[in-house]
């Protein structure tokens, strides 16, 4: 799926990222990025980060954290300042970020700009994966530009699910070295070469381009109090038409299925939040809306914004078995629980898949494991598997009772419903 | 005087398991040999032992940090 087939206009409420793409195409050009959204609005820093601060925005690249808190952060700091544009979208479930690079790269790199006013820094790095087919867009995307803009730099990460991870990437761009490292200090005091960093996804400085021109009454014209705005989503799985869509925050999750052509089969479960992400049984996730705090309300998160559906004669633990495999294999190593805890678990899953656990042994030991493991690692990595393995056997109940009584599971063969790849 | 938390750097360590020998009450190892600490300060009764343990982690992964 490339990004251009990936994306769809949302035949919703307010499309703002992708508004208007269907009639025009990708807007590479400068120019005609200004036609359409206007010139960057000369707000001085303060005044940006006040008016993120009123707009509630939150970060799109997993953690939710509320983006005027991380500016004022770095804005403190001392000494020279960067930005590091995150673009590397290390999460297969996910999508959205290369789209939104595709069709409005200007939108970053303007929400770029604001974010290095915001802070005061006077260098940035826009950072994809080695070899991304993004490069050349952005790199044109950048010629485009006038002059008098702070210089950003496209920096390639390896292609690895945790060298995207902020600590990793601020390391990466530091000593070239794409592995986690411990937290505190965060990047806002002491990031890529010691000086105090902003890493903001992509799509979040997408966001403040359009809350800078529009204001942060408009911005909140769509979403909840506590999730506003509009977000890039990508639905995978058992839909007709899956792909990156955006959408109101609050939309109800079968609402957002259904933008995305609807179910093609009976559906028994949805995986959110990408795949270090959560599972959330059929039907209660329907009516869940898409926000941060209702995901919380049931110990998900909203991750990267990705939906899969998986249908009812798909094994969620077979499914969930091979991501703890691939979760298991793109850990960085450097912290036991983490480079030990996580095969150890990818493995008692798939004891459970192959119907191999009549006597209940490895089950009883799969809760212990995922019981110490949380909590443990530089990064969140290991959370991210653990939370999913747990979800698991939790949605899964019936699934785990039935390999127990030794039916193995021809599921554990057939094509994956959640991309590892 | 400020309660003192232990702390272990979770890259740092490895799994040379001492700190569960010297202060069991508060450290205890997962199968695969890393500490699983006690949550809470650590009691005046263990301060010294804690102490201990904190000097012999050969990976100066154990610290004691106080809130």
């Amino acid at each position: 799926m490339t990004a251009l087939d990936a994306a769809r206009l949302p035949p919703t409420d307010h499309p703002r990222l992708l508004a208007g793409w269907a009639e025009t195409g990708a807007i590479t050009r400068y120019s005609g990025h200004r036609r359409r959204y206007g010139p960057l609005p000369g707000l001085d820093g303060p005044r940006l980060i006040e008016l993120v601060s009123r707009s509630g925005l939150r970060g799109r690249g997993g953690a939710g954290f509320p983006t005027a808190r991380k500016l004022r952060a770095v804005a403190d700091g001392r000494g020279r300042r960067i930005v590091v544009a995150n673009g590397c979208e290390g999460d297969p479930a996910s999508a959205k970020d290369g789209v939104l690079l595709e069709l409005a790269p200007h939108l970053v790199l303007d929400g770029i700009q604001l974010a290095a006013r915001a802070v005061g820094a006077n260098e940035a790095i826009l950072a994809v994966h080695t070899g991304s087919r993004l490069l050349r867009t952005l790199a044109a995307a950048l010629r485009d530009r006038g002059t008098g803009e702070v210089p950003v730099e496209l920096a390639e990460v390896p292609r690895r699910y945790v060298a995207s991870e902020e600590s990793a990437l601020v390391n990466h761009l530091t000593s070239g070295d794409a592995r986690p490292t411990v937290t505190p200090p965060r990047p806002a005091r002491r990031g890529v070469r010691g000086r105090p960093t902003l890493v903001d996804n992509v799509e979040t400085l997408a966001h403040i381009a359009l809350i800078a021109r529009h204001g942060d009454g408009w911005f909140r014209e769509a979403g909840t109090r506590d999730s506003p705005g509009t977000t890039l989503v990508t639905v995978g799985g058992a839909v007709a038409l899956p792909g990156v869509y955006e959408i109101d925050l609050g939309m109800p999750v079968a609402a957002v299925l259904a933008l995305a052509g609807g179910p093609v089969e009976p559906l028994q479960a949805v995986q959110i939040g990408g795949l270090g992400g959560s599972w959330l049984p059929l039907p209660y996730a329907d009516g869940m809306p898409f926000t941060h705090e209702d995901a919380r309300a049931v110990e998900a998160g909203l991750g990267v914004a990705a939906l899969v559906a998986l249908p009812v004669r798909a094994c969620g633990i077979a499914e969930t078995a091979r991501v703890l495999r691939y979760l298991a294999d793109e850990s960085a190593g450097q912290c036991g629980p983490c480079m030990f805890g996580l095969p150890a678990v990818a493995d008692d899953m798939a004891v459970l898949a192959d119907g191999a656990d009549r006597s209940g042994v490895v089950v009883r030991r799969l809760q212990e494991r995922l019981g110490v493991i949380p909590g443990r690692g530089a990064c969140a990595h290991p959370d991210g598997a653990v939370r999913l393995a747990a979800g698991a056997l939790r949605v899964f109940a019936a699934d785990v009772a039935r390999h127990a009584r030794g039916d193995s599971c021809t599921w554990t063969g057939a094509p994956p419903w959640l991309p590892t790849a | 005087m400020a309660a003192d938390r232990l702390k272990v750097g979770p890259i740092m360590c490895h799994a040379h398991g001492l700190c569960a020998e010297l202060l069991p009450e508060m450290v205890r190892l997962d199968e695969w040999g890393y500490p699983i600490l006690a949550d809470g300060p650590v009691p005046p009764v263990l301060r010294s032992d804690a102490r201990a343990a904190v000097a012999a982690c050969p990976t100066l992964a154990l610290r004691l940090r106080s809130d």
